[in-house]
């Protein structure tokens, strides 16, 4: 019998990479394939996947539904409670290419949706958090339904297969974004199930994760009682409903969910002006259980921008890069220099220190 | 002819070779089980009065004694054991409780020797506590459930936390239960480990309000030596409710230990009993709790975290609940193995549950009603070594509070024989002869060694693990896998089995 994510965990390790341009210019996912491809070693044809902003211009104001539906009943199924829940401006099919690697693709389909303004009403919540618990009901109650993405003017691309293979079967060199964000995954086990690749995306979200953290029950059991299911049972789900929390529900800044996530050591808070020390020690105090512990590095995308962060003694690798107007964080300084041979800066990010790339004129992810 | 139906449990050998006659063990045993015979000019032994406290044993010049148990059988009966029937024979002529020291030494399951802790193998590396940094600073207190903060700065101030440097606390054991040099060594291993030991109920003596920053004081049913001062001496207040070994009952100190420095730190007539009624006599219900745990608030500005110690009962998880709701900002369980100066006997072996299941349960149901993180738990009652430490925490208490452990580290050798005033041991005791036996400075630094061994030995399981800092072991159950365990004892437990 094979297991999914969601009835057993699966560790993997992994390669990710990241590119944008700060002024917001469209490019296409050809260099993003490109610099993923070059490591292709990390991964094992098990999973790949892309997280690409601005590529809906033309339904910018629309949450782009991303589907997987094992079969056409359960889309039925799950069509009726989009249809409850939402309007629907236009859905169908995502075109794909056939690509001899890539089999037992599920029916892929995306939707352009607003929640239908009585029942927001009724629910009495935030326009974002109704969306987030739609997305959270479908996945853990429509069984053969997952839902991809659900940002505004992004979109994930994922199945099992490396993620050049994957960038392909998408015709990703078709789209334009201003962000994409890829990873290759090295899981441990066979579950072949295109939902658990990466990248996990939430609303805007999306994270692409190469680790494995030794925190994850006491990171899950501490989110879910702040309403969050986490139904894979993965670090990447964990972590981005840590972000989630953290930067949308508690509207803390950056540098303080980075804090939590990372924080120093009590050494290095020991050495800090008061007022810092302070503040670092109450977000360690109240923030514990959300330190993420044990090797990672991951690419959080929004809209807004990206953050790239390594755990706090830097257990994987993660190189930056800069050139003009772009950004780059990848696995391997080899993925960025494939794309971009001569940038301006490349620096090794330090543990627990985050990269931060922001479009121009925004100062908060 | 009248016959006295009591046996020895232990007989005392003493090496005739070997004894030279010095009677040091006459002068050392408290409770008279070496006799010098004058007419024989040599020292001869009353089995009956002894403990085995291996006091003699250990301050012999010659290696001359050994103790074992008296070699006397009673007919096999497995209903029937020695136990219940020299229990009935002690009762018949006394006609009254039995009482007994210490925590219940029956075989029920321990739930710790059940549980296996995970390491990491390959796919996520395990961290060396000698070349890294492995953090075990722990906090106990109410946390909100965000921060407030603007320009990078707190807006809110953070309630009132206490600052462990090692997940492990000294449990409460009151001046007149221990001796003041018991508890002047376990105040500055304290300090000295950066952690914290708790009054008991019965006050703090006068020469140790200089170690208030390291202590919890303790507010108990029968309220001795309650006063402001003691209240703000301390960094914590801690209301007890109930205690392990002995739930639903009160406590009661005989009024021989009552001399004159526990009557001033109690605040009773010197030589009266100190009676703990077994409720509080202003708390009948949930809501009054609330009114005293406010009570103490009002009465220290709000500057000191109130915690709330509860014995592991049935309905444990609910209670819990009550009482973080009730303004507890910590919560203590106290499991049915925790230890006791003097317990009716067979309230001490029956009543209560294991503080695994206990643990298990309020973890899981505080999480379940999301209050989880607004009250810190800490668990007693049976801990005994860096691995119990580890478990509880993956289970999901923030610390532990020790008492028979660091007993133990005093010297304690666990005869239970608490409730007699005579411990060898100088422990349990109010005798200034024996009480002079326990050194508080050597004491205080085998009480920190023990925090230290301990706390290195959880750094290196938690580097194991691939973690290096102890908030992400806490309700971590991930890491534990259970072992010999029953499909319900799991799913109490919230682990899986071995192999899963
Ligand atoms: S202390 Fe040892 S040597 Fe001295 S009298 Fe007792 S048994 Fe004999
Ligand atoms: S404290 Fe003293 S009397 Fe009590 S068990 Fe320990 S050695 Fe025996």
């Amino acid at each position: 019998m094979q297991f999914r994510e969601g009835q057993v965990r699966i560790p993997s390790g992994c390669a990710i990479s990241g590119i944008m341009n700060r002024k917001g210019n469209l490019f296409s996912g050809n260099d993003i394939i490109k610099s993923i491809a070059l490591m292709h070693d990390r991964s094992n044809g098990l999973g790949g996947g892309f997280a690409a902003y601005g590529i809906y211009p033309e339904y910018a104001d629309f949450y782009a539904i991303h589907m997987f539906y094992e079969s056409g009943a359960c889309r039925e199924t799950t069509e009726t409670f989009l249809n409850e829940h939402f309007e629907i401006e236009i859905g169908g099919k995502i075109p794909t290419r056939k690509v001899a690697s890539v089999t037992n693709a599920p029916i892929i389909w995306r939707y352009f949706v607003q929640p239908k303004p009585d029942r927001l009403l009724q629910s009495g919540l935030e326009v974002d958090e109704y969306v987030a618990q739609c997305v959270m009901r479908i996945n853990s109650e429509y069984s053969g339904a997952f839902v991809v993405s659900s940002g505004k003017n992004m979109g994930a691309f994922k199945g099992v297969g490396y993620p050049e293979d994957m960038g392909e079967f998408y015709k990703l060199d078709t789209y334009k974004g201003y962000l994409w964000t890829a990873h290759g995954r090295f899981p441990t086990n066979t579950p072949g199930w295109w939902g658990g690749a990466h990248p996990f995306t939430l609303l805007d979200w999306s994270i692409v994760h190469n680790g494995e953290i030794s925190s994850y029950d006491a990171n899950r059991r501490y989110l879910e009682m702040f309403g969050y299911k986490c139904s894979l049972q993965t670090d990447t789900e964990a972590i981005t409903y840590i972000f989630d929390l953290l930067l949308r529900k508690h509207n803390l800044p950056l540098d303080v969910v980075v804090t939590a996530m990372a924080a120093p050591f009590w050494s290095a808070i020991e050495r800090m002006e008061p007022e810092k020390r302070e503040l670092v020690k109450s977000i360690r105090t109240v923030f514990g259980p959300l330190l993420v512990n044990g090797p990672f590095s991951i690419i959080l995308g929004s809209r807004k921008g990206f953050v790239a962060l390594n755990d706090r003694i830097k257990l994987r690798a993660l190189v930056a890069a800069e050139k003009g107007d772009y950004v780059y964080v990848a696995s391997e300084e080899s993925a960025i220099r494939e794309v971009c041979p001569q940038p301006d800066k490349v620096w090794a990010v330090a543990g627990g220190e985050p990269v931060i790339a922001m479009l121009e004129g925004v100062d908060q992810l | 002819m009248n016959i006295d139906f009591r046996t020895p449990e232990y007989s005392i050998h003493r090496d005739g070779v070997r004894c030279t006659n010095c009677r040091i063990c006459v002068h050392q045993c408290a409770n008279e089980a070496h006799i010098w015979d004058e007419k024989q000019k040599k020292v001869l032994a009353d089995d009956i009065k002894c403990v085995n406290c291996h006091r003699c044993v250990l301050t012999c010049p010659t290696r001359a004694l050994s103790i074992g148990s008296y070699p006397l059988e009673f007919k096999p009966n497995a209903h029937w054991t020695p136990h219940y029937i020299t229990s009935i024979f002690k009762q018949a002529s006394s006609g009254a409780m039995l009482l007994a020291g210490m925590g219940t030494d029956k075989p029920y399951p321990v739930y710790w020797d059940h549980l296996l802790i995970n390491a990491s193998q390959v796919t996520n590396p395990s961290i060396d506590p000698l070349r890294e940094p492995m953090e075990l600073k722990t906090f106990l207190g109410r946390k909100p459930d965000s921060l407030k903060i603007e320009n990078g700065k707190l807006t809110e101030k953070m309630p009132p936390q206490l600052e462990l440097e090692t997940p492990i606390m000294f449990a409460a054991m009151s001046f007149g239960a221990i001796s003041l040099n018991a508890m002047t060594s376990l105040a500055i291993a304290a300090e000295k480990m950066g952690t914290f030991y708790n009054t008991g109920e019965g006050g703090l003596h006068s020469s140790l309000y200089k170690y208030g920053k390291n202590t919890i004081v303790q507010v108990a049913s029968g309220r001795f030596g309650v006063h402001t001062d003691y209240l703000w001496a301390g960094s914590a207040i801690e209301i007890k409710i109930g205690q392990g070994a002995k739930p639903g009952i009160g406590g009661h100190l005989p009024g021989e230990k009552v001399g004159l420095d526990v009557s001033l730190t109690r605040m009773i007539p010197e030589g009266s009993d100190a009676i703990s009624p077994a409720p509080h006599h202003d708390i009948y219900s949930i809501e009054d709790l609330r009114q005293l745990i406010y009570s103490l608030k009002e009465a220290t500005d709000y500057s000191k975290p109130v915690a709330v110690k509860i014995a592991a009962v049935h309905n444990i998880a609910a209670i819990a609940s009550g009482a973080a709701r009730a303004g507890a900002d910590i919560i203590v369980i106290d499991g049915f193995r925790g230890g006791t100066g003097a317990a009716p006997l067979r309230t001490r072996d029956n009543v209560g549950i294991p503080i695994e299941l206990a643990l298990a349960a309020v973890d899981s149901r505080l999480r379940s009603e999301s209050i989880r993180h607004q009250v810190s738990l800490v668990v007693a009652g049976s801990i005994r070594c860096s691995s119990d430490v580890i478990k509880a925490i993956a289970i999901g208490a923030d610390a532990c509070y020790i008492g028979s452990a660091a007993l133990m580290a005093l010297g304690c050798h666990m005869c239970q024989k608490c409730y007699t005033g005579k411990c060898n041991w100088g422990i349990a005791t109010q005798n200034p002869n024996l009480t002079k036996r326990l050194d508080p400075v050597a004491g205080a630094e085998r009480a920190a060694n023990l925090l230290k061994a301990w706390s290195h030995e959880i750094k290196e399981m938690l580097g194991g693990m691939g973690i290096n800092a102890l908030e992400s072991l806490r309700g971590n159950r991930l890491m534990l896998r259970g072992i010999g365990l029953t499909e319900k004892e799991l799913s109490i437990l919230g682990v899986k089995h071995a192999g899963e």
